[in-house]
């Protein structure tokens, strides 16, 4: 049952036992079973992409023909050029880019000042900032809407990036003090003293220690930071006018028109979501080591 | 390679009992945090501190003063001041049938999607553990596909997948001997369309669980599971004595936040229905945003959210506590 990988995690000694096991198994049999299981998973969750990319790609009178078909025979990008004369893309995407970009920036800049206060400190009132930060995190934004507009009403910031930017900043702040602390956890303290030993300042051990280890963290937490801002959806339809309308809010004029034309829209969706899904691709792997950093301590 | 390895080469086991892993709870000094002045954490603190009370503080006390007040349009464009009304918002839908048939329908909502999520997302990361590793990568990279896709876009897919004329699983299903699907809507009925939905939620929301379950599975020491086999346990049994015990504050973790989000829905609702959710669409969320930008009546849409607030508070408390746990407060 249990199928040990990477050798160097299990010493050569637990391996011992498990030659002497009392009940003889038939390994390769059962994993091929498993393997066909997982390879029915991978067809099932990844049917929805694949769909996506199949309509994006093909005459847009095969997407309404009775019989499905599961493959471009004709692969064409007409479907990318009628979605980019739908609508204009480049104006919500210039958008969605800048409001990204700059909370990210304010986020990750405010937001690690703070993941070093509540991870490297000891002080009183430490406790309720950490509680405060993770509440903050549970309020629904669909909760806030109704005050956040008629405050950026007054304020004069309704249809202005500004204001998309401030909102913003409410769920993308907590979570990047968490994920930073959760990185800043995992950094050991002894190397911190080492350098002190070794004559450092605390700011000097920080610059030259724990920076260098905290940076892959950092670029993982403003990719997924950014990708969140990028995909926000009712701020930006509810807080931004027809015409700077952002990223998300242009693919859903093609859903909410009636008469919907399939094969753009799903064009639409490719332009918007594959760049997306690759640079998540590539952060993933650090980041989900970010938010269970410390979950589980033997 | 996968997520799970990665998170088992970066925490390797040696250091799952480390002297300064308990914080300044210790009894070493050198052990603990910084005891410096207590002035340098709270400068650091103060920019979070002063942005979070800023853009969201501020709303919050506006969104409670707001539920009792009668705000609406003439308010709105500012021609009328608004009035106190005391609890008059909070008795109308309390005292409102519809109100309680969309809090019904929202909790079993939410609660379907949550259970169907963590059951699924525990069953699958189980399933990485015994797979090869091309099959384990190649199930990874949809996973990262769709948790990483615009709700925004899974909402497009899926209502192209679904579409009553040319959606593709209504021709699927007709492949099946004796069934007949072609032409059905799937959100002629709101039990049906909701149930669309919470596929789509699930989709959308069993990656994260799996992800991180898989790197809780990682640390489920091998000798206790074998040990467990030789007492004579099977696959059930050591499951369920050895590794949920283990992953119990990663479940409850996981469960908790689920929650906070099912109960937060609203993008795939509002755009699965072009908009306007019909009234047995209506969850909470589109709930409260219908009564404010539709009727323009923002005391009630306000209201409306206060109590979706409170009723989410009670599962907030469980989630806090098993957060303060992990984040090893003394």
């Amino acid at each position: 049952m249990s199928v040990t990988k990477a050798p160097a995690e299990v010493p050569a000694v637990a391996k011992a036992p498990a030659a002497s096991r009392p009940h003889p198994r038939k390994p390769r049999k059962t994993k091929a079973g498993w393997n066909l299981l997982g390879l029915l998973l991978f067809v099932t969750l990844g049917f929805p992409v694949y769909w996506m990319l199949n309509t994006a790609f093909k005459p847009a009178k095969d997407a309404i023909d009775p019989d499905p078909h599961f493959f471009p025979s004709t692969f064409t990008l007409e479907n990318f050029r009628r979605a980019l004369d739908i609508a204009d893309f480049w104006g919500p995407v210039g958008r969605s880019l800048v409001v990204s970009a700059v909370v990210v920036v304010i986020g990750i800049a405010v937001g690690l000042l703070a993941a070093l206060a509540i991870s490297r400190f000891a002080f009183r009132g430490r406790k309720i900032v950490i509680v405060g930060i993770l509440a903050v995190q549970m309020v629904p934004l669909v909760a806030m809407i109704i005050p956040v507009f008629l405050l950026l009403n007054d304020l004069g910031q309704y249809d202005k990036l500004t204001g998309l930017i401030i909102t913003y900043l409410t769920f993308i702040l907590p979570f990047t003090v968490w994920t930073l602390r959760g990185f800043i956890v995992n950094i050991p303290k002894e190397l911190e003293e080492a350098a002190q030993v070794d004559g450092c300042t605390p700011t000097g051990a920080f610059l030259r220690v724990v920076f260098p280890l905290l940076a892959p963290g950092m670029v993982a937490t403003s990719v997924y930071g950014f990708i969140q801002a990028w995909n926000e959806y009712l701020y930006a339809l509810m807080l931004m006018s027809q015409q700077n309308q952002t990223a998300t809010v242009w693919l859903s004029n093609f859903i909410t028109k009636n008469g919907t034309e399939y094969a753009p829209m799903m064009a639409g969706s490719t332009m918007m979501a594959v760049p997306i899904v690759i640079l998540f691709l590539i952060v993933q792997r650090k980041m989900a080591a970010g938010l269970t950093a410390g979950a589980v301590k033997g | 390679m996968s997520a799970a390895d990665t998170t088992t080469a970066k925490v390797p086991p040696v250091r799952q009992s480390p002297p300064s892993g308990s914080g300044a709870s210790g009894p070493a000094p050198q052990g603990g945090k910084r005891k410096g002045g207590a002035g340098i954490p709270w400068l650091l603190l103060a920019p979070c501190l002063i942005v979070l009370i800023l853009v969201l503080g501020y709303p919050l006390v506006r969104l409670v003063t707001l539920s009792f007040q009668h705000f609406g349009q003439p308010q709105l464009w500012g021609f009328q001041e608004a009035e106190s009304a005391g609890f008059d918002n909070f008795t109308a839908i309390l005292g409102d049938g519809e109100f309680w048939a969309v809090v019904l329908r929202t909790v079993i909502f939410a609660a379907g999607a949550v259970i169907v999520t963590m059951v699924l997302g525990m069953l699958i990361a189980l399933l990485l553990q015994r797979v090869s590793g091309w099959v384990k990568a190649l199930i990874n990279i949809v996973l990262v596909a769709s948790w990483g896709m615009p709700i925004i876009v899974s909402t497009a897919i899926f209502k192209w997948l679904f579409d009553a004329d040319y959606g593709v699983l209504n021709w699927m299903l007709s492949r099946l001997p004796g069934v007949d699907m072609i032409g059905h809507n799937w959100f002629a009925s709101g039990p049906q369309g909701l149930a669309v939905i919470m596929l789509l939620v699930v989709w959308g929301a069993v990656p994260f669980v799996v992800i991180t379950l898989s790197a809780g599975l990682t640390q489920v020491p091998k000798e206790l599971e074998e040990a467990a086999r030789l007492d004579g346990a099977g696959a059930i049994g050591v499951f369920r004595y050895v590794t949920l015990p283990i992953l119990k504050p990663i479940i409850v973790m996981l469960t908790t936040l689920s929650v906070i989000w099912d109960m937060g829905v609203f993008p795939q609702v509002y755009v699965m229905r072009n908009g306007h959710p019909e009234a047995e669409f209506q969850l909470l969320t589109t709930y409260s945003f219908d009564k404010a930008f539709v009727v323009n009546d923002y005391g009630t849409g306000s209201a409306i959210a206060v109590v979706t607030v409170l009723l989410l508070l009670g599962v907030v408390a469980v989630y806090m506590r098993q957060m303060l746990k992990i984040g090893d407060v003394e």
